[in-house]
């Protein structure tokens, strides 16, 4: 098991409307480590010390609850394809390295405190139309509609979606269109999600749009990002359903 | 006295004809009633959802960001239900007789049939929301089976059941919240419970932004905050999941229930390190096509830990297949605890497999094979090579397993396709909990208990794929009819004053718990008293606990909680964005709640289920129950030097006691 001597720079903000700035720390981590248990070290550190601990959000730290959200030397949720930073270990990172870590930065994710943004316009897009309208105990027999496997399977990629939102901290124009078409594709590949469709469609693109999200310009950055492989396609997805509701709905 | 409220009738009868009888709470009263939700998992996204559907104003707390975030999200397999979809002999009754047999007969019958009715709403209700479960070539819902039953009757997302399920829920409570209905607190921590004239009322909350101490009134308060596996530590619960909610409740009265009945799940990746921060479950669905063994020869295990040898090395005949050998009716399918044990058992004897000496290999290397035949013979292809039927074997257990054989490799940077699998017994769940009635209520009256939170269940040990069934049963369809009989009592009581004396009192006291915690200013974080909180609990109540360790154990714990409120050190405030506060409180919780799992180990002088008294075994070293003295449900009122018990006896009506055979 070998060590790693890294240099940490990290970002450092105490509220949300200060300005912030980067600060470097040395952080001595092996291999084995998960990138948040290096962080847990630097922490136990800086708390040894009675400084400040960096503020980072994380939780179920097997890549499935979306919490953990930091832009790693550039990118969000690190340089290793489909993986949560909680799931990044540091057997990719080299001896003597400098780490940059920063928040996920777009304007509708303010920063609150260090690494840690607000994303609960992620909740008011789905609040706004992300489901199906069904009460408890109104719902018909599980098989009483049958639904073809690969299509149920298309659904079910599409719901992989973690909320995370590397998504909207990839793309140049903090667009939340990989997110929002994630779930209009999860829902209304489904028959009975298909119902409701048109009005999902829009209440959720007119949401993403009060949020401050920006345009897509289809440049595939969120797709490269997303640590659950979400793919582009989604988007396209919900243009045809956006375009057809502007044509046949109300 | 206990009372635990179970209606009259047959069992299969009881809970539709109690349905029935329970007293409504009409429309326009449902309007005038608040209730508190706190904990936005399974339980708590359905009971918010379902309770705003029905007209109740609610209010649910988190302290996420988002309410989509609660560690049920992480549950891999799947959910049971007994459709008999796979005609292969399951029925209503069934499920039950599983379930109370895998729980080693500490549940009580009327709860756990009531689930077992409920498991075929919860699927339809699921797909309802657009749940994309695992269909068939004809576009009907797929099955699997898990540990200790003989039929198939789990339904699964891949390995992301728990997630799409939690997603379905949160999607419900989403729509409530645009409604209105459901008024959602994200960021806010529940720190206090707070009663009116010996009933719940509201709670104190701790805004974890701005460290707001805020009060929160209703009429009733539903408890919906999950487990307690974070006190070993080291589990596979997320790192934020923590027993605050629960243990304030019982320091205001409320009964903790059999809290040594934690499970231990056979499957996780081994723990590399001191560092480590949490285990990773390895999905039970795995054991439906892995085989789970060590090298029959000591020198073998030895090689393996020194790296001198790999596990592909060692011949066929020379492998243990401890679980086929010992418990040939279910095999690698036996239930939790019995697999955990048997693990533990041979690496005791020096045959573990890692560095450390404690895993023990799960190996799909056959059904890769198996699976790479079939497939050959499905496209028509004979004469393949063995490499090119393993390709193909690969293919079909990718498609099955795929996202937790990534996960294994991206912890552990090992290949299991083509290396067995390593995997330890971890904590993955408690069965304990608050001690509720069959109408989900804590004796403290107002006060409700859902989920993992309360007791009620799995008896001494849970089978898999049946906590997601409790969740949605106790949250979509159990507490929308059982709050009525709480509620319908109340509806000319007015609304409360959050600003009301009770409240005033218990925000003082979270203040002051809080100040007490900064002022000690010592040298020590609380992340390390949770580790060596931690270890003390696995060490002396984990897999194999006896009366010297336990009575040890106890000390232990007096000790460190000493320690911890002499030399603790919080940095920062408390009226700011602060984790290691959080942090420090939970902690604090876990010490006391720590020991009263050791109070009742040590009570409790029978082998069942997930609890194993060294004491109490067959000749053949399996548990040994004692039902004669021990078939009740341990309550137990907290007392800093002497917990005091309450017993509420378990009466088998329609299942006999029998030894728990999977043999």
């Amino acid at each position: 098991m070998s060590d790693l001597h890294l240099n940490i720079k990290v970002w450092r903000q105490n509220q949300k409307n200060d300005s912030g700035h980067f600060e470097t720390y040395k952080v001595t981590a092996n291999e084995h480590m998960s990138f948040l248990e290096m962080l847990d070290v630097l922490n136990e550190q800086l708390v040894r010390e009675k400084k400040d601990p960096v503020a980072f959000e994380h939780d179920c730290r097997e890549g499935i609850c979306g919490t953990c959200s930091m832009v790693i030397n550039g990118q969000p949720h690190g340089p290793l394809a489909a993986t949560t930073t909680c799931q990044l270990h540091m057997r990719f990172f080299k001896e003597g390295e400098t780490i940059v870590v920063e928040p996920f930065r777009a304007s509708a994710f303010p920063v609150l405190k260090d690494l840690v943004v607000d994303r609960s316009s992620f909740d008011r897009i789905i609040q706004s139309g992300g489901f199906i309208s069904v009460n408890t105990g109104q719902a018909p027999d599980g098989n009483a509609i049958p639904i073809e496997k690969d299509k149920a399977g298309k659904s079910f990629e599409a719901a992989a979606c973690i909320g995370c939102g590397a998504c909207v901290a990839a793309c140049p124009n903090g667009s939340a269109m990989l997110f929002t078409s994630a779930k209009v594709t999860h829902l209304g590949l489904l028959p009975q999600g298909k119902v409701e469709e048109e009005k999902r469609v829009q209440a959720m693109v007119a949401q993403m749009d009060k949020e401050g999200f920006g345009m897509c310009s289809n440049i595939g950055a969120c797709e490269a990002e997303c640590p659950k492989e979400i793919k582009l396609e989604n988007i396209a997805y919900l243009n045809r359903a956006y375009l057809k509701s502007v044509f046949t709905g109300e | 006295m206990l009372e635990s409220k179970i209606p009259s009738g047959h069992i299969s009868e009881k809970w539709t004809k109690y349905k029935s009888e329970i007293p409504l709470v009409a429309p326009n009263n449902k309007r005038k009633l608040e209730i508190i939700v706190v904990g936005t998992g399974l339980a708590g996204a359905a009971a918010a959802a379902s309770l705003g559907e029905l007209g109740y104003h609610v209010k649910c707390f988190t302290f996420h960001d988002s309410p989509r975030r609660a560690h049920s999200i992480a549950a891999q397999g799947g959910i049971n239900a007994a459709k008999n979809y796979s005609n292969d002999g399951d029925s209503v009754y069934r499920l039950f007789y599983d379930t109370i047999k895998g729980g080693d007969y500490r549940a009580r019958e009327a709860n756990v049939h009531r689930l077992a009715e409920a498991s075929v709403d919860i699927i339809d209700q699921c797909v309802a929301q657009g749940v994309p479960f695992a269909r068939e070539y004809g576009g009907l819902l797929e099955n699997r089976s898990f540990g200790g039953v003989q039929v198939s009757r789990t339904f699964y997302a891949r390995g992301q059941t728990g997630q799409q399920l939690l997603i379905g829920a949160y999607q419900a409570l989403s729509r409530q919240i645009g409604l209105g209905t459901v008024q959602m607190y994200n960021r806010h921590e529940m720190i206090e419970l707070v009663l009116v004239d010996g009933k719940a009322r509201g709670i104190v909350t701790r805004n974890l932004l701005t460290g707001a101490l805020e009060s929160h009134a209703a009429h009733a308060v539903v408890l919906a905050t999950g487990g307690y596996g974070n006190v070993f530590y080291l589990s596979t619960n997320a790192m934020t999941c923590n027993v605050t909610a629960a243990w304030r409740s019982v320091r205001k009265g409320a009964l903790m229930a059999n809290p040594c009945f934690t499970q231990i799940h056979p499957t996780c990746i081994p723990v590399s390190g001191e560092y480590q921060s949490k285990l990773t479950l390895m999905s039970e669905s795995l054991r439906n096509d892995g085989r789970v063994w060590v090298p029959k020869k000591k020198e073998d295990a030895i090689a393996i830990q020194q790296g001198k040898l790999k596990g592909v090395n060692i011949k066929e005949e020379d492998r243990d297949y401890f679980l086929e050998r010992r418990y040939p009716a279910f095999g690698n399918l036996v239930p939790r605890d019995v697999a955990s044990r048997a693990a533990k058992v041979e690496c005791d004897k020096g045959h573990g497999v890692s560095p450390t000496g404690l895993a023990v290999f799960l190996d799909f290397s056959a059904a890769i094979e198996r699976y790479g035949k079939t497939e050959a013979n499905k496209q028509g292809l004979h004469n393949l090579s063995k490499e090119q039927i393993i390709e193909l074997g690969e293919k079909v257990v990718s498609a099955k397993y795929g996202n937790l054989f990534e996960m294994y490799d991206k912890i552990t940077g090992e290949n299991p396709y083509k290396e067995p699998m390593k995997i330890y017994p971890a904590v993955h769940y408690t069965m304990g909990g608050l001690w509720v009635d069959y109408n989900l209520e804590t004796n403290i009256p107002g006060l409700f208990a859902l989920g993992e939170c309360n007791f009620s269940d799995h008896g001494a040990n849970r089978l898999g794929a049946s906590a997601l069934m409790q969740g949605l049963a106790d949250g979509y369809f159990v507490i929308p009819y059982t709050i009525g009989t709480f509620l319908s009592k109340e509806i000319s009581t007015p609304k409360f004053d959050p600003k009301g004396p009770a409240f005033v009192e218990a925000e003082q006291a979270a203040k002051n718990r809080i100040q007490t915690l900064l002022n000690i200013k010592g040298n020590q974080t609380a992340e390390s008293f949770h580790r060596r909180l931690g270890k003390i609990m696995w060490d002396y109540c984990g897999m194999a606990r006896n009366e010297e360790g336990l009575k040890k154990g106890r000390q232990m714990i007096r000790d460190l909680k000493a320690e911890f409120y002499k030399d603790l050190f919080v940095p920062g405030n408390a009226d700011e964005f602060n984790p290691e506060l959080e942090k420090a409180l939970r902690v604090a919780d876990f010490m006391e709640h720590g020991e009263l799992m050791m109070v009742d180990a040590l009570e409790r002088k029978e082998s069942c289920g997930g609890h194993f008294r060294e004491e109490s075994v067959t000749e053949e070293g399996e548990a040994k129950r004692n039902d004669e003295s021990f078939s009740y449900v341990a309550a137990w009122e907290w007392d800093e030097n002497q917990p005091k018990l309450h017993k509420e006896d378990l009466v088998f009506e329609y299942i006999k006691l029998v030894t728990r055979s999977y043999k």
